[in-house]
């Protein structure tokens, strides 16, 4: 069973400018696994997110993470990326002056220098990236524009699925990719990912809503909530929460 | 604190090796038979001296100018020699007899000056100390009637034009860097094309600062004779030295009806060290002369280096419809100073001209934009356009900008822009999340902030001012 274990986070505890945002989550996702977490405003989720992948603002208490094994704290950023670990920003920043196309060669070569593969040509990486555009409905326009300037809140979201899917990560995680983003735009996003599904991978939906996993069927749902997995279950939870909210959660937490 | 926007170890400066020749050196000191000794020296006519001896007296009589955003002790120009040369100076049209270490010396700066391994497509004038000691592919440009030699030669090969020229556009008391310079300067490159001609291969200068406790005084001038087109680029370095060195240049353009020059910087001279020990004092005069009719004058300039840099390259458009642009990138790391912009003169009609300026602060860098943009009353429907955008890296830098308009005709249209951003930490956790490196991820952040002046350099250039905008960075972000 440990095995095909990819991420195992024990009791992890994270503060950001002093405040104690999680307070001891407990999660273990296994390759070949979709997992969602859903819970309130404030409960920690992003949190979680950023802090898996090592974001400076936070940080972590107690509590250890092992990824492959290996202690995901014990890496900076870059080589917790260059290792399989991907996020997609809730709010991704702009890098003006450079153009996707070059940002994206750069993530690329930079992962594939690591694993001592040769670095893509221009050429070479724009062949393979045209496959790439066409699966999330994009022409190459977008890749000549600069990293996000002037994009709009759905297209930013729509970018960072592009670059999971060039960079084919082991681990994704995705903050709240699916907010802001039309029903159509939805779709595509989440069919994108749904396509990336191999065993060997896995997948974080951090998000808010029911919506995203009508087309994503999530193998575990965990309830977020005061900085702790207040519940787990398949994704018939998903639905439950949809119909009752949070609140009847937070009354049962209170009582157990 | 958990920022990871802090200083670390800084990549030394690459170019700081001295070379081991022997080399002829003048006593410091500063008098008129200081002066004649260098004009001696040169070979040069009566009226060059003349005019070197005039600037000198008029220099006696100015006070060192203290109005830019830097701060340095006094300099004690005594204490100064103003003519180091290597000895065995070679003829200048036989390469072979160039000492060997002088060659290996470019060679090691990138800049190969012998035959066989000559940069495609561009003409190298190689100046070391205060002489110029190879000039390539001559012949090549001879054939096109393009004269681009030592300024040293110019004075003896071409008077009429040289006198015609020299101090046309920069006078001798132009200002007290500019007219010490008039009065000291020792070699510079010259430049003429003809009419008509547009130069088949970019021209370009290096300047390398060898000898200890010597100043360099170069002084170019290039003149762009009716429907002619020139690129010109310099590059300069010197070795790491405790001791600040003075540069005080002169560089004058003129351009003809037509014409068009293009000026790249790239501006690498010792910035001194972390705590400010060394490094150049850069007061540079640059000023071109759009003279005539729909001329245009270039500037772009990437400045990395120097522990003082005082510069502003202007364009006085003189000629109806010309043109003048200006586009700067300015680096300051650790304790390094820039106070520099450009002047735009606005006298002929439908003059238009554009100002991109860069500035990037790091470390404790103190980075100031100080431009001004004059429309005088002959200037109908002047226009200009500026912009100047500052990035600061870290919270002990600082940025400046002082931008001076003076309009004096009710036609001229003005725009300007300024913005200052703070090199995001989030920006730098984006791109790691991507697998890139921390030096990478600012480097690319930072050529990104450059991009619009960087596309305006000469291909062969644009490549080298990137690599040396991320080794001036090294080091400012954690």
């Amino acid at each position: 069973m440990t095995e095909n274990v990819l991420l195992q986070v024990q009791d992890l505890h994270a503060t950001v400018e002093g405040r104690e945002v999680l307070r001891g989550v407990d999660l273990t996702v296994r390759a070949g696994e979709v997992h969602a977490i859903m819970g309130p405003n404030g409960s920690g989720k992003s949190t979680l997110a950023q802090v898996l992948a090592g974001h400076p603002a936070y940080t972590v208490t107690a509590g250890r993470v092992l990824y492959e094994g290996k202690d995901l704290f014990g890496m900076p950023p870059e080589e917790r990326a260059r290792e399989g670990v991907f996020l997609a920003f809730q709010y991704p920043v702009a890098i003006r002056g450079i153009t996707n196309a070059y940002f994206l060669r750069s993530a690329v070569n930079a992962i594939r220098k690591h694993r001592g593969q040769e670095e893509l040509g221009p050429v070479e990486f724009m062949d393979a990236l045209e496959a790439k555009l066409e699966v999330i409905g994009w022409d190459s326009s977008y890749l000549t524009r600069p990293v996000n300037d002037g994009f709009s809140g759905g297209e930013k979201k729509r970018n960072e699925i592009l670059q999971l899917a060039v960079l084919d990560p082991k681990l994704a995680i995705l903050d709240e990719t699916d907010s802001g983003l039309d029903i159509d735009a939805l779709k595509t996003v989440a069919q994108t990912v749904d396509k990336l599904r191999r065993p060997d991978n896995a997948t974080i939906l951090v998000t808010h809503y029911y919506r995203i996993l009508t087309h994503i069927a999530p193998d575990v749902v965990h309830v977020l909530a005061g900085g702790r997995i207040v519940k787990s279950g398949g994704k018939e939870l998903a639905l439950e929460l949809e119909e009752k909210g949070y609140d009847w959660l937070r009354e049962e937490a209170t009582v157990a | 604190m958990s920022s990871g926007i802090e200083a670390q170890v800084l990549q030394p400066y690459k170019y700081g090796f001295v070379t081991d020749i022997e080399s002829e050196t003048v006593p410091p000191g500063l008098s008129e038979d200081v002066i004649r000794l260098i004009s001696q020296k040169k070979g040069e006519p009566s009226w060059m001296l003349d005019w070197r001896l005039k600037a000198y007296r008029n220099w006696l009589k100015m006070p060192e100018p203290h109005w830019a955003n830097v701060q340095y002790g006094p300099i004690d120009y005594q204490a100064i020699s103003y003519y180091a040369a290597p000895k065995q100076r070679p003829k200048l049209d036989s390469l072979e007899q160039v000492d060997p270490k002088l060659l290996e010396t470019f060679e090691k700066l990138g800049i190969p000056i012998e035959e066989r391994k000559r940069l495609a497509g561009v003409a190298v004038d190689a100046v070391f100390d205060s002489v110029s000691v190879a000039t390539t592919f001559r012949e090549e440009l001879k054939k096109h009637g393009v004269i681009f030699c030592a300024i040293s030669e110019a004075i003896r090969e071409y008077p009429e034009l040289v006198q015609q020229y020299l101090g046309s556009v920069v006078p001798y008391n132009d200002n007290f860097f500019a007219a010490l310079n008039s009065a000291v300067f020792t070699d510079g490159s010259f430049v003429y094309v003809p009419k008509g001609v547009r130069c088949p291969l970019e021209l370009s200068t290096y300047f390398r600062i060898n000898a200890e406790s010597t100043g360099q005084f170069e002084r170019t001038l290039i003149i762009a004779d009716a429907g002619s087109y020139v690129s010109y680029l310099e590059g300069c370095s010197a070795p790491v030295r405790d001791q600040n060195q003075l540069h005080a240049a002169v560089v004058e353009l003129v351009a003809l009806d037509h014409a068009s020059i293009k000026y790249s910087t790239i501006q690498n001279w010792y910035p001194g060290d972390e705590e400010g020990r060394g490094g150049i004092y850069n007061f540079v005069t640059k000023r071109g002369a759009c003279r005539g009719r729909s001329s245009k004058i270039s500037w772009t300039q990437v400045e990395t280096g120097s522990a003082i840099t005082w510069k502003y390259p202007g364009c006085i458009l003189q000629g109806d419809d010309s043109i003048g642009e200006f586009y700067s990138v300015a680096v300051t790391n650790h304790r390094q100073q820039a106070d520099t912009g450009t002047k735009m003169i606005h006298m002929g009609k439908n003059t238009r001209s554009t100002i991109v300026s860069k500035g990037i602060s790091a470390g404790r860098g103190q980075n100031t934009y100080r431009g001004l943009v004059k429309i005088l009353k002959g200037a109908e429907q002047a226009r200009n356009y500026s912009q100047c955008d500052s990035m600061l890296i870290g919270d002990q830098c600082g940025a400046h900008t002082f931008p001076y308009i003076d309009v004096r005709n009710s036609t001229a249209i003005m725009e300007h822009e300024a913005s200052t951003s703070k090199i995001g930490e989030d920006q730098i956790f984006y791109a790691k999340q991507r697998g890139l490196s921390p030096e990478d991820a600012v480097s690319m952040i930072v050529n990104g902030f450059c991009k619009e002046v960087f596309k305006e350099l000469p291909m062969e250039f644009a490549v080298e001012a990137q690599r040396l905008l991320g080794i001036s960075l090294e080091g400012s972000v954690g």
